[in-house]
């Protein structure tokens, strides 16, 4: 052995397959242990759609159900909080919710984002960093604003929403509140998580 | 082979023999000796060196007393909030064994800021101590996220919803960023599986790197010798007839005692917020988490844990308006660069970096530059070795252009942290960007005033009293 000469060739090609091979390895068994962390079967069947009984929703009350863990708003809208919509437009960052489509199903993407005027439907989580805005639905002065008209304020870091889940200009939240997917199965029964194509 | 070339153990009255059988087998001698009895430390080591040991005590606490915890804990969103409860009512002194736990954590971040700042004043992050610093810095990063994990488990109001804002922070990173949220979580939103995750990583994963990193610290610490509050090399004077620094005493006995007496006295103020105040006003425990997770109602007031207001107000300061700010300081900053920079390559480089960053600031929604701008507040740490450029290390020979930056950075910290206690108003949120930029203003206009900066001449060996 020691007498003869080393073959530095052969030793780098062997030090080099033998890490190429192992690091191969490695990364295949990091496969399955960083794919066991994406959400399981049972966590993606658990998104079914739930319905809303809105039969005793008062004008310029609103009401919550839980879809996919997620709170959803349903506001009745009176004739006055509805016109304090029409009349924000120049305040709120996306009036017409061009920005990013997905965020509301096309039967909504208009300036009351609702199929129904009256009925407001969208997720109640800030599309900012998620938390939950609290409602302030009256249109009275607040410490944040002082010439409210009523809408969604978020605690964690100031976002204002009005009464059709609008952002309003120069808040931390880029976009409008989510509109989920949804259709009415009677005049009062909403159907959240699943919608015709032109409800 | 080495059981026969080693010297007996002496001086261990009974145990000489076992010890003499266990160094054949093991380097308890050269051990001992490396890291303790010879390990020769400034003699000038002041109030600001207790912290480092601290530190070390206290990641025992946690580790102890949180190994006791998981005997009771329940990491399942339909039991943990009540497990807690458990532990706090029923369980025979749980109550004591979760605040120490609780009151550990505020205290380690308290212990580990103090033992940075230490390292701020003195040099401690200058060359040859580049890596202490680094790893040091990898241990502050864990210990971050430890933090964050174990803050979910007792499954409260805010455990619930700063996860929700902390997993929604990585959703802006573009292109990548849902996915990976969606794999954090393991679910669509905070759910049982996000629980039982980050259960596995608050009592193994991250322990185990920081019981590596703190070792890795320590070693290297050891590799280059301790520096002081003067700054100088102790290891260039030494007796030529032991070989040992003329300014250097050996860590045990002379630093263990005077570390026990540190322990003794924090350990005292320690007890007094666990018996007295362990909630210490709602900043080491939050009232708002003494109600269970409700994932259809945020809080009124959300805020995290202290230790991470300073980065949660940077995150808050970002808003459209301040995209432009941002924008005429990335001008300036560039254009300073630029002016100092020599060669060609390097101003074409930075004018290049420069427009990209420009181009992003209003094609890319500042959220994304919030999440970034934190995530830079952290990270910038690792560059001090680098954008110090003082000619001497520590704070008693700088000039006052540095002892003025330190002390605004200081304040700037602590405003931001305070305000990131608070829910934004117009006016917090001015003074957040106007501490924001100073935040940063410290760390990248760093090499140049450290170059102004009229300092005096250290001393070639250390001295007793600073020389003020």
């Amino acid at each position: 052995m020691a007498d003869k000469e080393l073959d530095q060739g052969k030793r780098r090609f062997l030090v080099a397959a033998t890490s190429v091979v192992g690091g191969i390895a490695s990364v295949a068994t990091a496969v399955p242990l960083v794919a066991s962390m994406l959400p399981s079967e049972r966590a993606k069947a658990a998104g079914a759609p739930v319905e809303a009984d809105i039969s005793r929703l008062a004008p310029g009350e609103m009401t919550r159900v839980e879809w996919r863990g997620k709170p959803v708003w349903i506001v009745r809208r009176t004739k006055e909080m509805l016109e304090s919509v029409t009349r924000n437009d120049e305040k709120v960052a996306d009036p017409k919710s061009q920005r990013k489509k997905e965020l509301t199903p096309e039967y909504a993407r208009n300036e009351l984002r609702s199929i129904k005027p009256e009925y407001l439907v969208v997720v109640g989580i800030c599309t900012h960093l998620g938390c939950s805005p609290v409602d302030k639905l009256k249109a009275q002065p607040e410490p944040f604003e002082s010439d409210w008209k009523g809408g969604f304020y978020c605690p964690c870091h100031g976002s204002l929403f009005d009464l059709a889940g609008r952002v309003y200009k120069n808040k931390p939240a880029p976009d409008n509140l989510e509109v989920p997917p949804h259709k009415y199965l009677a005049d009062t029964r909403i159907l959240i998580g699943e919608d015709t194509k032109e409800a | 082979m080495a059981a026969t070339e080693k010297q007996p153990v002496t001086g261990a009255g009974p145990f000489n023999g076992l010890l003499t059988w266990v160094d054949q087998r093991f380097p308890l001698v050269s051990l001992w000796r490396d890291h303790l009895a010879e390990y020769y430390a400034p003699k000038n080591f002041n109030f600001w060196y207790y912290f480092g040991s601290l530190a070390l005590l206290v990641l025992v606490i946690q580790i102890v007393t949180g190994i006791f915890l998981t005997m009771h804990y329940k990491p399942d969103a339909a039991q943990a909030f009540a497990s807690v409860e458990y532990i706090m009512r029923d369980v025979p002194g749980g109550w004591l064994i979760r605040y120490m736990h609780s009151t550990g954590s505020s205290a380690f971040f308290i212990v580990v800021y103090l033992h940075m700042f230490r390292g701020l004043m003195y040099g401690s992050h200058r060359k040859p101590r580049e890596l202490i610093w680094i790893i040091g810095m990898l241990i502050y990063l864990s210990l971050m996220a430890e933090a964050f994990f174990g803050y979910l488990l007792p499954w409260g109001q805010l455990s619930y919803w700063a996860a929700q804002v902390i997993v929604n922070l990585f959703e802006a990173i573009p292109v990548i960023g849902p996915d990976l949220a969606l794999w954090i979580r393991g679910d669509y939103v905070v759910s049982d599986a996000t629980l039982n995750r980050f259960f596995a990583f608050h009592v193994i994963a991250i322990p185990l790197a920081l019981l590596g990193l703190v070792a890795a610290h320590i070693m290297a610490l050891h590799e280059v010798g301790s520096l002081n509050p003067d700054g100088v090399e102790i290891k260039k004077t030494k007796d030529p007839k032991t070989g040992h620094p003329v300014d250097g005493i050996p860590f045990h006995p002379y630093y263990t005692v005077k570390d026990t007496l540190g322990v003794v006295v924090f350990l005292i103020g320690f007890s007094v917020i666990m018996f007295f105040m362990p909630e210490f006003g709602g900043y080491f425990l939050e009232y708002n988490n003494f109600i269970p997770a409700d994932p259809l109602k945020t809080p009124s007031h959300i805020a995290p844990v202290w230790y991470f207001t300073p980065y949660y107000s940077i995150l808050r300061a970002t808003t459209g308006d301040f995209m432009w700010v941002l924008a005429a300081a990335l001008i300036g900053y560039s254009a300073l660069l630029m002016w100092t920079v020599r060669s060609a390559v390097a101003r074409i480089a930075v004018a290049a970096v420069g427009i990209v960053l420009l181009a992003g600031f209003f094609t890319i929604e500042p959220k994304v530059w919030g999440v970034m701008l934190m995530g830079a507040a952290a990270l910038i740490f690792f560059g001090l070795p680098w954008l110090d450029q003082s000619p001497v290390k520590s704070i008693r020979y700088k000039g006052w252009l540095v002892k003025g930056a330190l002390a605004l950075f200081v304040v700037a910290f602590l405003i931001l942290g305070y305000l990131g206690t608070l829910p934004v108003t117009e006016g917090r949120t001015l003074m957040a960007q106007i501490f924001t930029l100073v935040y940063f203003a410290f760390f990248l206009l760093m090499p140049w005033y450290t170059r102004m900066d009229k300092t005096r001449p250290e001393p070639s060996r250390v001295t007793w009293q600073g020389a003020h």
